[in-house]
């Protein structure tokens, strides 16, 4: 079936599998950056934007893509290194392959919530697994960066 | 040239992170050709079995399908997947392919296609007719139980590690040091406690995976996310049995490890593939396979015997250790080891006798293999939750109870292989522990008035720095145009930062800035030698071949300056910069330098040393714990965890935080959380992240780390180690504190609600 | 993961009631759980282009689109003022927010499952379904249905003025819950639900000042499954009834 949407800016026409996941189409299309991290919608390494919300593009069909706005951190990269460079300064990407999905949904939470406290922040991205830094790191950088000049 | 340390000391930014960070295509999965076979496993739905008939001609009809293979199609010669220096420890018990299945999930069969999709048609298609047999589950019933995992004669073991494959045995032994019954006769007072911990997943976010394909010399090339790179070449060409020669490994960026890649668990599978075809072949585990099928931590039940003075003297300790590894023997032999090698020596200052015993068995029951701690985290969860009763027994704070006999800078351990404590700031972590979660106001417990009790617990820490007389860290570096280094390292960095901060090291050596070298990721057909990342090796070992070969490089520089310069080396130095003449008569800059080797030169400017240690000093930890437990359902939530953390000189202060932090919140997870549960028939139930439930940053409190700096005069610039100590002390520190709470001793993790409500109940 | 050989995009309910009258047809809703099912289907049917995807309040009651999202009914204003915010508490512990954007409150509730928080939750409110073809429901009485070939169009809960509450424990924080419980109470009407036994949640009605929540647990059954034993979940039953009773009668 045919699908018609926006990746990363470019329009996209697109032939794809009825049962395709959207995680499996973007990374064919080259957007490496979203990861696997499970199969059971635990662990929001595949977080994408799709009309701005962050959803795990492990559980949404393909076929809903259609007509819809779909960003990854390619998309994004100047937004993803400004807050990437606060989280590599606190050494805690670490292994790397958690942070986009982070990433991704850092910089939703930071258009969601104003001025969020530290329970509000652990809320919002809680359901971004992370198995090599205990969290506090990421904690330090997201602190740091929402705190930066010109931030909120 | 003198070293000053600048690099070393601070928190430098991984070489890596700016890729990471933007997502950039750098893992296994991301730089796969594209026409990759995709390659699955069909895993069998019993714990032991063997295959009577299989019958893949259905299968092999599916449009797409390239080759499906059985157990008549490998090799039949055994071998491990551990990742252990040769000869390996571990017994030779597998093939890639075995008529006997022995755990649900076991391989029967290898399936690979053009497409997931064919792969998946062609695995329900084929038919296996199993002849189902008794399975032994329970690792106390598996030693000398007649029923045998591993019957077959071809099962070999190499190293004397008590290994009897007619007995259910993988290992057995005992190590001791004076008269341990004598002693403990004599002692006043005696703990005598059983401890049970779990299987618990490294849960590395991403799974195991490895792709390969044939190159242009008919070699093999493996590209994998591994730990062990120079391991997996020697695995391969065992388990296919081809010549080493035919096989080339390269690890690109790694998505965690802690061990989990220790083992070689997923590559064997594309890598038979791509023989049998000639092309290029991926296998990507699902998180539902790494968590049924791969490398986790060693079940132990650990019996700990503790004698003491009335006046809280630790004067003998006799533990014995039963470790599950399941089906296969990867790390059984060795885990086992730390399990009291890395506790026991924690009281070197009072124990007057040791023993420690163990056997580790076979069960029908997932394979293990190595996990951070590394059957230290097992065995310091028992002796430290035994000395923790004991304070309780003498109605003494158990901080004072360590403070009077824990080990310290200078004090020899006979239970550490003989080792001495040279360097040591574990009395100082535990002073600054104490302040840091103000333990004279909190301990035992405060009632909070609201229904719930605040606890806090103690519990120390300590794991090597390598393995001594083993381990081997090699490392390249070569000036190029311009002056800028290449650093060669076969040390695996997984998230680690190595690449970093073994630069960092470099960098201080050679008078030069972290940016004016470059790294490369690990290639067996062009780095230098590795045991590998595990063991606590990569900063004392492998730093320390930075160092040797930074001296040797020196060297080379200033002959080959002064050569130019046109005096003798004795009349020259290096500042890193330049070479110049001692008399002030002449220098040449290092960027002159490397460009001129490059014309008309006759010796190489670079330099390879290999770096082995006769001893393992080790980091000490303490780590302490607040939990809040709510009276009436036992529900225990964490409030605070404090560590301090010996391990010598931090290099990367930064990245010793993050590990540290990082291996608490596993600790954390293994004490709360982490529950491997097994139906009847020895399926297990926490298959996935909906079950397996890691913590998420909700449930980890509040975790605060501080450093206290001993100096390892045998250590790069003073290092020892920080991956691994950092995941010890959590089990411990956590029971304390909910015994200190509400009066209950969980001796089996994870420390649930539940347990702590029926503990409360019967207490009433 | 799921297979299928044909995706709709619903134009009509009807239409999707016609096409879901094929057994090997679903419906989707958020595709979190569905994902994973192994079982081979036919047509995956989307509701997601029919405008049932709004919270609209009116004077007598709430209706939420099937295709609402948990993040909807998280933050909806009205919804959590009028019920003490326990749309907030059933919904913030479920994985985390992208899995909240994308799982619907026709599919949690469709689906029936025995670790629904938002079953638990809507069954102690005056709550029924709108089905396409069985027409309205209560939410009880549908609990306890046959799986059939019906599509769940909305969710209504009328505004009849109870106060409720809701609490679980988990193991870790965005698990599923160990147990989940909720009352209401209207006057000395006081309705209770308690899910995750592990089974789906049932309602239980007593009309008295002061409910006995000993007695009021005792009136469901429990069992075991991996997080945790049923004799467990009977104490906890036990204890979280009494906090929510005390709490609604000190509101």
């Amino acid at each position: 079936m045919k699908i018609r949407f926006t990746l990363n800016g470019t329009n996209r026409e697109i032939d794809i599998k009825p049962d395709m996941l959207l995680i499996d189409l973007v990374r064919q299309l080259g957007c490496y950056s979203v990861k696997r991290g499970c199969e059971t919608s635990n662990c929001g390494l595949c977080t994408v934007l799709v009309d701005g919300k962050p959803v795990l593009s492990c559980s949404t069909p393909a076929a809903r893509a259609d007509g819809k706005d779909v960003v990854t951190l390619e998309g994004i990269e100047e937004e993803a290194a400004a807050f990437g460079r606060f989280l590599a300064g606190e050494g805690a990407e670490q292994c790397g392959f958690c942070s986009p999905g982070l990433i991704m949904n850092v910089l939703a939470m930071e258009k969601e919530l104003s001025h969020p406290n530290e329970e509000e922040i652990k809320e919002y991205l809680a359901g971004n697994l992370c198995r090599c830094t205990g969290y506090m790191g990421q904690m330090r950088a997201i602190e740091k960066y929402l705190n930066r000049e010109g931030g909120q | 040239m003198e070293r000053v340390m600048k690099a070393v000391g601070s928190p430098v930014m991984k070489k890596d992170a700016m890729a990471l960070v933007t997502g950039k295509p750098v893992y296994t999965d991301d730089i796969a050709p594209k026409d990759c076979l995709i390659v699955k496993v069909l895993r069998s739905p019993h714990a032991h079995a063997l295959i009577e008939e299989i019958h893949t001609e259905a299968a092999c009809q599916v449009p797409g399908i390239a080759a499906i293979l059985t157990w008549k199609d490998v090799p039949q010669k055994r071998f491990t997947m551990a990742g252990q220096t040769y000869p390996e420890p571990s017994p030779y018990d597998r093939l890639i392919l075995d008529q006997r299945v022995r755990f649900v999930g076991d391989a029967a069969a290898i399936v690979a296609g053009e497409s997931e999709e064919a792969v998946d048609r062609a695995l329900k298609l084929i038919k296996v007719k199993y002849q189902v047999l008794p399975a032994v589950l329970d690792l106390r019933e598996a030693k000398d139980n007649e029923i045998l995992v591993h019957p077959e004669d071809t099962w070999k073991s190499f190293c004397p590690v008590g290994a009897d494959n007619k007995r259910n045995l993988c290992a057995s032994g005992v190590d001791q040091d004076g008269d341990v019954e004598k002693v403990l006769a004599d002692c006043d007072i005696i703990i005598e406690q059983t401890y049970h911990t779990k299987a618990n997943q490294q849960a590395m976010m991403e799974t195991f995976r490895a792709f390969t394909y044939m190159d242009a010399y008919g070699r093999i090339v493996v590209t994998a996310s591994t730990q062990v790179p120079f391991h997996v070449r020697r695995i391969i060409a065992h388990a296919l049995d081809i010549p080493k020669s035919k096989v080339r490994v390269i690890k690109p960026r790694i998505g965690g490890g802690f061990g989990a890649k220790q083992t070689v668990v997923a590559e064997v599978y594309p890598a038979i593939v791509t023989i049998k075809t000639g092309r290029p072949a991926k296998m990507v585990y699902s998180r539902y396979e790494s968590q049924i099928a791969s490398s986790p931590r060693h079940e132990m039940e650990l019996k700990v015997r503790l004698g003491a003075d009335r006046d809280g003297k630790i004067r003998a300790i006799d533990l014995y250790t039963l470790s599950n590894t399941g089906a296969y023997g990867e790390h059984g032999p060795t885990t086992v080891g730390l399990s009291g090698h890395k506790s026991i020596p924690l009281y070197s200052s009072s124990v007057e006798a040791f023993r420690f015993a163990y056997d580790v068995v076979y069960t029908n029951r997932m394979s293990a293999g190595a996990y951070r701690g590394y059957g230290a985290t097992q065995g310091i969860f028992a002796v430290e939750s035994a000395v923790n009763e004991l304070a309780e027994k003498l109605q003494m704070d158990p901080v004072v109870l360590r403070e009077k006999n824990m080990v310290r800078e200078g004090v020899h351990m006979p239970a550490y292989y003989g080792e001495t404590a040279d360097s040591c700031a574990l009395d100082r972590c535990m002073a600054k522990a104490k302040e840091m979660i103000r333990w004279d106001e909190k301990f035992p417990s405060r009632d909070m008035g609201n229904g719930k009790v605040r606890g806090v617990g103690v519990a120390m820490s300590m794991q090597g720095s390598a393995i001594s007389g083993v381990d081997v860290g090699s490392v390249t570096i070569k000036v190029n145009d311009d002056g800028f280094y290449s650093l060669m390292v076969g040390a695996a960095d997984m998230g680690t930062g190595c690449d970093t901060t073994l630069s960092q090291v470099a960098a201080d050596c050679l008078g030069c800035s972290v940016d004016d070298i470059i790294v490369h990721g690990v290639d067996t057909d062009v780095s230098p030698y590795d045991s590998g990342s595990y063991a606590s090796s990569t900063m004392y070992l492998t730093g320390g071949a930075v160092i040797k070969t930074c001296d040797r490089l020196i060297e080379k520089i200033i002959a080959r300056g002064a050569e130019t310069l046109g005096c003798s080396p004795e009349e020259a130095d290096f500042d890193g910069k330049r070479v110049y003449r001692l008399d002030g008569q002449g220098e040449i800059s290092l960027k002159d330098l490397g460009n001129q080797a490059m014309c008309n030169n006759r010796t190489a400017l670079e330099a390879t040393e290999s770096n082995s240690s006769p001893i393992s000093p080790p980091p000490f930890m303490v780590g302490m714990a607040e939990v809040e437990i709510d009276k009436e359902t036992g529900y225990v939530e964490l409030i605070d965890y404090v560590a301090v953390v010996d391990c010598g000189t931090p290099v990367n202060p930064n990245l010793v935080r993050v590990q540290t932090e990082g291996g608490l919140a596993q600790g954390i997870g293994m004490a709360l959380f982490e529950e491997i549960t097994y139906s009847p028939k020895g399926q297990m139930y926490e298959n996935s992240f909906m079950q397996y439930k890691i913590p998420t940053r909700l449930d980890v409190g509040k975790i605060r780390v501080e450093v206290e700096s001993s100096y390892e005069k045998t250590g790069p610039f003073g290092a020892k180690s920080i991956g691994e100590v950092v995941i010890n002390t959590p089990s411990p520190a956590i029971a304390s504190a909910v015994a200190h709470a509400v009066g209950v001793h969980i001796r089996e993790l994870p420390i649930t609600a539940e347990k702590v409500f029926f503990g409360m109940r019967e207490k009433r | 993961m799921i297979k299928a050989r044909e995706y709709v995009k619903a134009e009509s309910l009807s239409e999707a009631w016609e096409l879901n009258q094929k057994k090997s047809s679903v419906i989707l809703g958020g595709m979190m759980w569905l994902k994973m099912s192994s079982l081979p289907k036919g047509t995956l049917i989307d509701l997601s282009g029919l405008g049932l995807d709004t919270i609209e309040e009116t004077e007598e009651e709430f209706r939420i689109g099937c295709m609402c999202t948990l993040r909807q009914l998280e933050l909806h204003e009205g919804l959590n003022q009028y019920f003490n915010g326990v749309f907030k508490e059933c919904t913030r512990h479920i994985v985390g927010v992208q899995f909240r954007n994308g799982a619907t409150a026709g599919g949690s509730v469709f689906g029936r499952y025995g670790f629904s928080d938002i079953l638990t939750c809507l069954m102690a409110l005056d709550t029924s379904v709108e089905l396409y073809q069985g027409g309205i429901v209560p939410i009880a009485e549908f609990a306890k249905m046959p799986y059939d070939r019906d599509v769940l169009v909305s969710i209504r809960i009328r505004k009849d003025g109870r106060k409720a509450a809701y609490t679980t424990q988990r193991r870790t924080k965005t698990d599923f819950p160990l147990i989940a419980c909720c009352a209401a109470r209207k006057g000395s009407e006081w309705y209770f639900s308690v899910g995750a036994r592990p089974a789906r949640a049932e309602l239980v009605a007593v009309s008295s000042a002061a409910p006995d929540p000993e007695e009021i647990a005792e009136r469901f059954s429990y069992g075991d499954n991996v997080r945790g034993s049923g004799e467990y979940r009977r104490e906890l039953a036990k204890i979280y009834l009494a906090r929510l009773i005390k709490g609604l009668k000190e509101a």
